[in-house]
């Protein structure tokens, strides 16, 4: 019987983590081409690649043979394996956050009690990451964009989990899965059509987390900690090759798309539209949905950085002290008000 | 426009408060950073090379080393003959080209003691203005960039390139027009240019609009700009700043409109733009501004357009009298003049000295920079707005 | 002068906008190899040589102000114009090269031309994969004559008298 179950684990296993090497390229090559090339491009009125493919879809996989190919350099001074495993750690973090993200009723790796609270930590290991490539770099520009970004991280990571803690108040669960659910069986005043999902009760929430996300994406107009016009590529800068892939072809969207997943299962109700009910249908038709809702949630990050320019570190700092966190603390509060109330 | 403006005071009060803020970060003495802002850096747009000292993120001193892109061209010219400097000489600001060949053809007409007909200097003028636009709308556009915005340098692209065809197609060169000559102009209009070119300044007047929206209406840019590199009035006039940098500080002073010149500015009927602030956000307010003053300045000239030659009855004679001229006009990004001496000899001017308005108006990075933080750095620097040919020469 | 406020949405949604707007607008790129636009006719592309027009006066190679131009010629007596006169000494263009590397496109030979040999042709597609190739020989140089387009018309109010030889079919026509 043991041996069976161990057998029957491995399998399971194997097939997860399968699902998660494989989602994490294919979404950040799907917001690369999309974003990162075409919507950028066209807000700029330019066409973006167009040659690789039809209309360039298959530049991403160039862009990534291209890196490949290229030499793995090391600058003379560089602490040699905190530079290797940098990148590693980094996007390690990437990895681990779509470990709870639900696709559908019984599409997730891994349900969680705590799933969000755990989302939520492992996405703030990435500045580890950072720290480690901008000491080990043995460069000023690397050292002072790693800075920032640890200054940044730490001023963001509250406002994102206090954001969240209204979501979880209103749906008494820290699971993902039961969000979506509390989500696809709540109502709005007894109208329970459309479910409830919670972008229309934690709409000061809703956006709270898309700032404090820009910011944990270290995208404009947070993105100090690789200010290209400052400080060249900020920790980046002596990545070459394939580390530099991992950094800024995976890494940067692979997370983008990953937050982009936890807010739409947070605040968009998740794999869950009306009518899907929770079963055979609702786990084939869950992905699409959820990564519908996640492509939503990204064209709003990405508009974002392709129109603000960007704040200086001190003034993100009074933005997040000063403005993100009281008032996150202040719909917790109302939330809570509310929630004994009604 | 600007609704809430800086007083002297206030300027004051924060220069002094920079100051103190840097003594003290000095005294409670933490080992520093020096830090190589370029040669090679995406900010200078250019070599040129920023020495800091960092504490922290904060400027003790800075100092700005040129040198770089240094190509001699003052010792050049004394090589060429006239008609061989102008081409030379386009090469200096090679944002707004055909600026900086006129004010050398200005002295060198005066040496030749001619002077070009009506419709060459009112073609000169439009040109110039042309090439101003040219040049001001990449400011418009880069000052984005620098602050991190990535999309308004693709816009202004986009609509340079409208002006940059215009300049291309009644000159032949985009870049390096090489367009006057001593007496007049190489050559006439194309037909159809006039209605072009209207076309073209409409699409300016929208792109203007279009920065107004996306940048100097967005918030952040305006936290990122205002009260940062204040220069007060004094300081400016002291450092010798002149152009878009002057004219932010409160100084109502416009080469185009003061001096005494043949061009044809002083039949068009335009303003000039002064800001009383100093800062950066002034800065940029002024050279978008300037950029519809511009617009309106061609509009009118075309509409003015006289007929007749474009190049004067030039004197039978092989040599140039003795002489020397000093002529200077309001470029792009400022003062821009020629001091030309001719020996009689039959070649080329005996000496050239050329005044470019961003030497001196990086000169007083020095001052400017110290006390600030490193994103300021990259905001001033590009609010006072160089070009690295136009330092180095 | 504080201008009474008006109810104004803040810069921030205005510029998002401005970024939505232009990406529903069609892009500018021109899709350089597939579709080429077409420069103007005065464009300084390339300098093109009508052979039999020039004299060896060397004028464009003393005039240009980085002499790129390299000259060579030999003296040949030709048959006198009219029965029984003296044979004609006639200069035969040996070399004409043109170093684009170091050309800077400045248009002073084209100009100071006077037996209309020289002509600016807008042609720009002739990069080298070697620098040595951008020396372009007198028949590179006579192939261009084909690109040369003939020369705009004047704006209203121009009194510029148009060239005599200024297009390359009447310099060609001059010469036969």
């Amino acid at each position: 019987m043991n041996e069976v179950a161990a057998l029957n684990y491995g399998i399971e296993t194997a097939i997860k983590m399968g699902v998660i090497l494989a989602v994490i390229p294919v979404g950040a090559m799907v917001l690369g081409y999309v974003f990162l090339f075409k919507m950028m491009a066209h807000m700029q009125s330019r066409l973006g690649p167009m040659e690789a493919g039809p209309h360039g879809v298959l530049q991403v996989i160039a862009e990534g043979v291209k890196f490949l190919q290229k030499e793995d350099l090391m600058p003379d001074g560089a602490d040699r394996w905190i530079f290797k495993m940098a990148p590693v750690v980094a996007i390690a973090s990437t990895f681990l956050i779509y470990a709870v993200i639900p696709a559908g009723p019984d599409l997730v790796i891994s349900n969680l009690d705590v799933g969000i609270f755990y989302a939520l930590a492992v996405s703030s290991l990435s500045v580890l990451g950072i720290l480690m490539a901008g000491w080990a770099s043995a460069n000023k520009y690397s050292l002072l964009g790693a800075l920032r970004a640890a200054g940044q991280l730490i001023a963001y990571e509250l406002p994102l989990v206090l954001a969240v803690v209204g979501v979880v108040i209103q749906a008494e669960t820290m699971s993902l899965s039961g969000i979506v659910e509390a989500q696809a069986h709540g109502s709005i005043f007894g109208f329970s059509g459309i479910g409830n999902p919670f972008v229309l009760t934690q709409g000061v929430g809703f956006l709270i987390f898309l700032v404090a996300a820009q910011a944990e994406l270290t995208q404009a107009p947070f993105d100090m900690p690789v200010a290209e016009s400052e400080l060249v590529s900020g920790y980046m800068t002596e990545y070459s090759g394939f580390r530099f892939l991992l950094f800024f072809g995976i890494a940067e969207p692979a997370t983008a798309f990953g937050l982009a997943a936890i807010a739409a299962t947070l605040f968009l109700g998740g794999w869950y539209v009306p009518g899907i009910g929770d079963g055979l249908t609702a786990n084939i038709v869950g992905p699409a949905v959820l990564g519908a809702k996640i492509m939503l949630v990204a064209f709003l990050i990405f508009w974002f950085r392709f129109t603000y320019p960007r704040l200086r570190e001190d003034q993100l700092q009074t933005f997040a002290w000063k403005w993100l966190i009281p008032i996150s603390l202040v719909n917790i509060t109302v939330t809570a008000i509310l929630k004994v109330a009604l | 426009m600007s609704a809430n403006t800086i007083t002297e005071h206030q300027q004051q009060a924060y220069i002094a408060g920079q100051a103190a803020d840097a003594r003290i970060r000095f005294e409670l003495e933490t080992e520093g950073m020096t830090l190589n802002i370029g040669p090679q850096h995406p900010a200078t747009h250019g070599t040129l090379r920023i020495v800091v000292r960092l504490d922290g993120e904060q400027v003790v001193w800075a100092d700005p080393i040129p040198g770089y892109m240094h190509r001699g061209y003052e010792k050049l010219c004394e090589v060429r003959k006239y008609q061989q400097v102008t081409t030379l000489v386009n090469r200096i600001d090679w944002l707004g080209s055909f600026c900086n060949e006129v004010p050398f053809i200005l002295a060198a007409e005066q040496l030749y003691e001619v002077e070009a007909p009506p419709r060459a200097q009112w073609i000169r003028t439009i040109l110039f203005e042309l090439g101003r636009i040219a040049n001001v709308t990449l400011f418009l556009g880069d000052m984005g960039v620098q602050l991190g915005a990535i999309t308004p340098v693709f816009y202004a692209f986009r609509d340079r390139e409208y002006v940059l065809n215009l300049i291309e197609s009644a000159t032949g060169g985009r870049f390096h027009p090489n367009y006057d000559r001593v007496g007049g102009l190489k050559d006439d209009l194309p037909k159809g240019w006039v209605d072009e070119c209207k076309q073209a300044m409409q699409g300016i007047r929208d792109f203007c609009d279009e920065m107004e929206t996306l940048l100097l209406g967005n918030e952040i840019f305006a936290t990122r700009c205002r009260g940062i590199g204040v220069i007060p009035r004094q300081i400016a006039l002291d450092y010798g700043l002149s152009g878009a940098n002057a004219r932010a500080s409160g100084i109502d002073w416009d080469l185009r409109r003061d001096a005494d010149s043949p061009l044809a500015w002083k039949h068009a009927d335009w303003k000039v733009w002064t800001h009383p602030d100093g800062d950066s956000f002034a800065r940029y307010w002024v050279r978008l501004q300037e950029t519809r003053e511009a617009t309106k300045i061609v509009e009118q000239l075309l509409d003015s357009l006289p007929a007749g030659p474009v190049m004067a009855k030039m004197p039978a004679r092989l040599r140039v009298p003795k002489g020397e001229a000093w002529i200077s006009t309001e470029n792009p990004l400022g003062e821009m003049g020629y001091y030309v001496v001719s020996d009689g000899g039959p070649s080329g001017p005996f000496r050239c000295k050329i005044r470019t308005p961003s030497f001196n108006n990086i000169s007083i990075a020095p001052w400017l920079l110290k006390g600030v933080y490193v994103p300021d750095v990259i905001t001033i620097l590009a609010s006072l707005y160089f070009i690295l040919g136009d330092i180095d020469r | 002068m504080p201008a009474p406020k008006k109810l104004q949405l803040p810069g921030l949604i205005k510029g998002l906008g401005v970024t939505l707007g232009t990406l529903f607008r069609p892009a500018v790129t021109v899709q350089y190899p597939h579709v080429k636009e077409s420069p103007t006719p005065r464009a300084r592309g390339v300098i093109a040589l009508l052979e039999e027009n020039c004299t060896v006066c060397m004028l464009c190679a003393r005039e240009c102000p980085d002499w790129c131009i390299y000259i060579e010629g030999h003296n040949d007596k030709a048959p006198p114009r009219r029965e029984g006169g003296k044979p004609r000494t006639v200069n035969i263009l040996d070399r004409f090269d043109i170093d684009y590397s170091l050309c800077m496109y400045c248009g002073i030979c084209v100009e100071v031309c006077p037996f209309d040999a020289l002509f600016w042709s807008p042609e720009f597609e002739y990069s080298e994969f070697s620098i040595a190739e951008m020396l372009h020989d007198k028949q590179r140089l006579g192939e261009w004559m084909d690109t040369v387009p003939e020369p705009p018309a004047y704006e209203v109010g121009s009194e510029v008298k148009v060239k005599k030889y200024a297009s390359p079919a009447a310099a060609k026509a001059k010469n036969a």
